[in-house]
């Protein structure tokens, strides 16, 4: 599959460079598992939206054609689909991503003190934000369910009970 | 047992047993543990057999809305002419509540055992396991988990040579806590917005693509190896309040207590028992205020109703709240009623998935309100107002999102109206700036 062949690929915007397909070589492979998975093609979506973002740090307008074409969907479902869910980049984040549950359990106990140490420590300016040096984006997000372990972050993949402001020192310099 | 802290001697200690070990969490330490003999015996049952065990021994939806799981099971079509599927519901979103989590992460098999049998019991060959995006680590359990139990022949097209074929495939979501509601949740899977769907068609007639589906949470399939092993009689014997409510339950118990954990408890035990026996009480040099006893979506209960309730799905009840999803959310005298309701209606207003009007207009006013008043500038008529919002998203939509928004504000406006009038009357700072 070559991009741009499909549909709405690369659609209103001018390429600034071209668009290298995801789903290729090993991904191709993934995918062609998933197939077995599912009884429909379009089931597929969210697992395909993930190597999407595994693979790129985020979902852009033209992998949103690409994944359209290898599912048999329109862009236009596939961004709906996209929009819907939180955890999908629909812009480029920092190289580390990190969320903090500020929802009623985690704010009783001290949340927002521990988004505020990050929010400095990390230098983002502002929440959704990315840090200038680009290695940081900071966001809160609802209930991580592990209240019991206040404030629970995820930076990335790795997911931190416990966080208290005097920590997050030295959990941001663990990341580069 | 209270993870992370050991078993209190109150605790009636079953799916918990193995928390903290990670030996349980492989196939042979798994084994070693007598995992899969409740899949083994229930191979060599009948369905029907199945089912009626699991209906005698009362085991009830420990998701939240406590349906009894074997009536359930028995709404499946009895002959299977189109696939039936299951689906484990481990997208655990509710505030409050963070069991799951560990029964994943340290009991992954025996998650998959429940699922197995149940996907036999209801004549499905496929189970759907839907884990949440944010849990990375359950994840990560379970993937390794589903592997063995393949390679070990306990999921398969032949498992454990009884010629039933019973595959497993887990299903990540991607932040929506309404994934957690079934229907949306079907949708999910299927590659949809999660958007839930006007029942009837119930899922056992026209469930995920279109097929008859079962949809367990999972501390319900957790415990159904349990109750294969020891018998009906004996789950059912475990109750200690209403014979309506039997079996164990996890407790997650969070805020403002001296050790926040998991508890595992008979049905009916007395919610005194598990705040200050289990949980250590309020820290040092304060006192509890009010509980949430159910996750985030249930009525707020003061000190005097918590502190006589029974915990089962009967006895907070008539206390005024609901077990839920037994996720308990205790706050002390330093907690700003007005500034948790609002940040829970705020919760709400982010995940509603918008269909219905009542909801999605309802919980962006409440919150605004609520807002409003936390900013100091509040009116006597914002009472009637946030009633009178409460009462339209109440009843009126597709799903209970908007009356899960409408519980804390209703309740705590009838229990802690005082706090509210306070910030009405400028008799206390603004906690938020200006909106």
């Amino acid at each position: 599959m070559s991009a741009g062949a499909g549909h709405g690929t690369g659609h209103g915007t001018a390429p600034a460079e071209e668009y290298v397909p995801v789903f290729t070589g090993a991904a191709r492979a993934r995918l062609d598992q998933l197939f077995t998975k599912y009884p429909t093609k379009q089931a597929c979506l969210l697992p395909v939206l993930w190597i999407v973002q595994e693979a790129r740090g985020w979902i852009s307008e033209q992998a949103i054609g690409e994944v359209a074409d290898v599912l048999e969907l329109t862009p236009a479902y596939v961004k709906g689909v996209v929009t819907f869910y939180t955890m999908y980049h629909t812009h480029p984040v920092g190289r580390h991503f990190i969320q903090v549950c500020t929802t009623s359990p985690c704010n009783i106990c001290g949340a927002e003190a521990v988004v505020k140490a990050l929010l400095q420590e990390t230098g983002c300016r502002e929440l959704g934000a990315t840090s200038p040096d680009g290695r940081f984006t900071v966001i809160e997000v609802e209930c991580l369910g592990a209240c019991g372990f206040p404030t629970p972050i995820l930076v990335d993949d790795d997911f931190i009970e416990n966080v208290t402001p005097e920590k997050v020192k030295g959990i941001v310099q663990r990341y580069e | 047992m209270g993870y992370p802290h050991p078993s209190h001697p109150k605790e009636t200690v079953v799916l918990s047993k193995h928390f903290g070990d990670p030996e349980a969490r492989t196939y042979a330490g798994w084994l070693k543990r007598g995992g899969y003999d409740a899949l083994r015996k229930a191979l060599g049952m009948t369905r029907e057999a199945l089912v009626e065990e699991v209906k005698a021994s009362g085991l009830r939806g420990r998701g939240g809305a406590g349906f009894p799981t074997g009536l359930k099971w028995s709404f499946m079509p009895k002959d299977v002419v189109k696939p039936h599927y299951l689906v484990c519901n481990a997208d655990e979103s509710e505030p409050g509540t963070f069991k799951d989590r560990e029964i994943m992460r340290w009991t992954p098999h025996a998650l998959i055992e429940g699922c197995a049998i149940a996907s036999y019991a209801i004549g499905a060959e496929r189970c759907y396991i839907y884990i949440r995006g944010e849990f990375t680590e359950p994840w990560k359990v379970m993937s390794a988990a589903v592997d063995e139990a393949f390679a070990n022949g306990a999921l398969g097209d032949n498992v454990f040579g009884s010629g039933k074929r019973i595959e497993m495939v887990l299903h990540r979501g991607a932040g929506a806590y309404i994934c957690g509601e079934e229907t949306a949740m079907m949708n999910s899977i299927e590659g949809k917005r999660g958007n839930p769907r006007i029942k009837p068609p119930f899922p056992a007639v026209a469930g995920v693509f279109g097929m008859p589906t079962t949809i367990n949470n999972v501390e319900t399939l957790a415990a159904v190896p349990h109750i294969i092993n020891q018998g009906a009689a004996w789950y059912k014997a475990l109750c200690l309040g209403n014979p309506k409510s039997t079996g164990t339950k996890l407790v997650s118990v969070c805020g403002h207590v001296q050790r926040p954990g998991n508890y595992e408890v008979t049905m009916g035990t007395p919610m005194r028992d598990i705040l200050y026996d289990m949980c250590g009480g309020p820290p040092p040099g304060r006192e509890f205020k009010a509980v949430i006893p159910g996750g985030s979506s249930v009525p707020i209960m003061n000190m005097e109703e918590a502190e006589a309730a029974l915990f089962d799905y009967e006895g907070v009840v008539e206390k005024g709240s609901m077990l839920g999803s037994a996720g308990m959310i205790v706050m002390d005298d330093s907690t700003d009623m007005v500034y948790q309701i609002w940040r829970l209606a705020r919760f709400y207003a982010h995940e509603s998935c918008a269909q219905c009007t009542q909801c999605r207009e309802g919980t962006a006013w409440t919150t605004r309100i609520l807002e409003r008043i936390l900013a100091g500038k509040g009116k006597q008529e914002d009472f009637q107002l946030l009633l009178d919002l409460s009462e339209n998203m109440t009843g009126k939509t597709i799903c209970v999102l908007s009356d899960s928004c409408a519980a804390p504000i209703v309740s705590g406006i009838q229990k802690f109206r005082s706090e509210f009038e306070a910030y009405i009357a400028g008799a206390r700072e603004p906690a938020l700036v200006s909106v």
